[in-house]
């Protein structure tokens, strides 16, 4: 039985989820915002994980499991934005894409 | 033996995401976060979740990522201008808010948790396996599951009605 308290993994989710923040927050690449999105989801779902393993709990596995599915289908959608933005604009940089701006 | 094991993959996995969000090059920080997500599937086998780590490599590191990387060779995307807006005043606001969100937020997690359970569950080993995952998939959870269906449709209709050329 391993001794490693909960609090260490609900410390690394936390962390990888402020990479993620951090990321979305400064970057202009779109899909690199993207991966960032991603970074933040994997730290939930690292939480949820630790959770349903500390409490013998099987809801947190299960949660997981549909949102990583949700997150493949919402990774797909995204990316067909950004092939059809690009489409029109020849640019991923999202300071360019502006012209809702007032 | 096991605090080494978690340290090692909790350095990694940090590592990897501070390495994924400062690549200037896309491809880069998209090999960054597929080791990324292999580490997490370490984590997972730590916590005994077997299934959830499998599922992991799989879905997020063997399909969006190579996803990821087919949009960005279709793009030819390369590498990001450099650093004209790096040190910006409003990207400093933005990472210095986050990091003291990010400190709150451990704090708390340090502080409230001072009782938390110290070791895993028993029945951690039992609930994580493929078997057990599958059988509440098919009693319990067998209406989001099917559901879940319905989200995979709408989003493959959605790529495919976004991606395609309009030819009108």
């Amino acid at each position: 039985m391993q001794n490693i308290p909960l609090n260490w993994y609900l410390i690394v989710g936390a962390v990888l989820f402020m990479i993620g923040a951090a990321g979305v927050v400064t970057r202009r690449n779109a899909i690199i915002i993207f991966m960032s999105i991603e970074l933040m989801l994997n730290a939930v779902n690292l939480t949820l994980v630790a959770f349903s393993s500390f409490l013998g709990n099987v809801n947190g596995q299960m949660l997981v499991f549909f949102v990583m599915t949700v997150a493949a289908a919402e990774s797909a959608v995204g990316l067909a934005i950004v092939i059809s933005l690009f489409r029109n604009k020849q640019t991923v940089n999202v300071n360019e894409i502006n012209i809702l701006k007032w | 033996m096991e605090q080494i094991i978690f340290g090692v993959l909790a350095l990694f996995a940090v590592a990897t995401a501070l390495l994924t969000i400062t690549r200037r090059n896309p491809v880069s920080a998209a090999m960054w976060l597929v080791g990324h997500f292999a580490t997490l599937g370490g984590l997972y086998l730590t916590l005994n979740a077997q299934f959830i780590a499998v599922i992991q490599v799989l879905v997020y590191a063997g399909a969006i990522m190579v996803l990821v990387l087919f949009v960005i060779m279709l793009l030819n995307i390369t590498k990001e201008e450099k650093a004209k807006a790096k040190m910006t005043p409003k990207n400093m606001l933005g990472v210095g808010a986050v990091v003291v969100l990010g400190l709150e937020i451990c704090a708390i997690i340090w502080s409230g948790t001072k009782d938390s359970p110290q070791t895993l569950s028993v029945q951690s080993a039992q609930i994580g396996t493929v078997e057990y995952i599958g059988h509440q998939l098919f009693t319990q959870y067998s209406f989001p599951f099917e559901a879940i269906s319905f989200v995979l449709l709408a989003a493959i209709i959605g790529a495919v009605m976004l991606a395609k050329k309009n030819v009108d």
